[in-house]
């Protein structure tokens, strides 16, 4: 069974009081932007077996979005952190480094 | 006016913990910064009790507030003074960006009481309940089994329940359900 700590109401949520919300870290193309961008934005993920960042709500508890990183292939969870970012924070890199050293998602090292 | 009735008219299911619908209480969902100095004072004006830190609860008798979510406080008061709460909250508010609404009729409450009234709602709740963890003035929004609710401890034998009105039977049902098969000991004072 998945636990995350919510970071908005500080919280360990099982996954049953969660709701998943895809990947995380989209860059949303609109108006303006070519097929191929937005094409990409409608479609196209990653979905890989290991290191992963996610979108959850924690829909029966603070009703608020957070992002999570962690492993897909162990359910190891490395931190969460609150959505208001383009990027994960510096400390979420160096957990998932200490664990998995090289791992490489999108544009993130 | 039609006469106000609660979701089971305080139906109670007696037993070592005892499951009772509490009635009609007034309850105001206030949406806003929580930092305000006016929402905060409102607060204490309407409930007596100051805006409880994340995660907690404060309520004695019918008033009270619970801290729901960084922008969000449920405001306890007797079902009789909920109009007079909710347009002193509106005068205090004016100007500010907020949401105040009266959902007494869209929820119930219901009380948990006895000595294995944890082990009740540990049963049917995702949540830590060990007494190391769980303390009265704790407040925690989950579910029970199917249904989303919101509970904290009155005291170390009571808890009290609140869920959306429209599911107050199955909630009432589930937590009769648990008292009546008893405790599991997992929680047994040693
Ligand atoms: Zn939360």
């Amino acid at each position: 069974m998945l636990t995350l700590h919510c970071p908005c109401c500080g919280v360990d949520a099982d996954e049953t009081d969660l709701h998943a919300g895809g990947e995380a870290h989209l860059k949303r193309y609109g108006p303006g932007s070519s097929d191929a961008q937005f094409e990409e934005y409608l479609f196209m993920r990653e979905n890989p077996k290991g290191v992963h960042f996610e979108r959850w709500r924690h829909v029966y508890g603070c009703g608020k979005w957070f992002l999570a990183a962690r492993c897909t292939n162990t359910l190891e969870v490395f931190g969460t952190y609150p959505a208001q970012t383009l990027e994960p924070p510096q400390h979420i890199k160096d957990a998932i480094s200490a664990k998995r050293p090289g791992w490489v998602w999108r544009e993130f090292t | 006016m039609s006469n106000a009735v609660s979701a089971l008219q305080a139906r109670v299911a007696s037993g070592e913990v005892t499951i009772r619908e509490d009635g009609l209480r007034g309850m105001i969902i206030l949406r806003g910064d929580l930092a305000s100095k006016k929402l905060r004072n409102v607060c204490k004006t309407v409930t007596g009790v100051a805006v409880p830190a994340q995660g907690q609860a404060d309520v004695t008798g019918d008033k009270g507030l619970c801290w729901m979510s960084p922008d969000e406080l449920l405001v306890l008061v007797p079902y009789a003074e909920v109009d007079e709460a909710l347009a002193a909250i509106d005068k205090a508010l004016d100007g500010e960006h907020y949401l105040a609404e009266n959902v007494s009729d869209a929820r119930a409450l219901i009380h948990v009481e006895g000595a294995f009234a944890r082990e009740v709602m540990a049963k049917l709740a995702p949540v830590d309940l060990h007494p190391d963890s769980f303390k009265p003035g704790d407040f925690r929004r989950t579910r029970l089994a199917q249904a989303a609710a919101a509970f904290w401890m009155r005291d170390e034998d009571t808890f009290e329940v609140i869920c959306f009105r429209s599911v107050a039977e199955y909630v009432f049902g589930l937590l009769a359900q648990s008292a009546k098969e008893g405790p599991v000991g997992y929680f047994a004072k040693t």
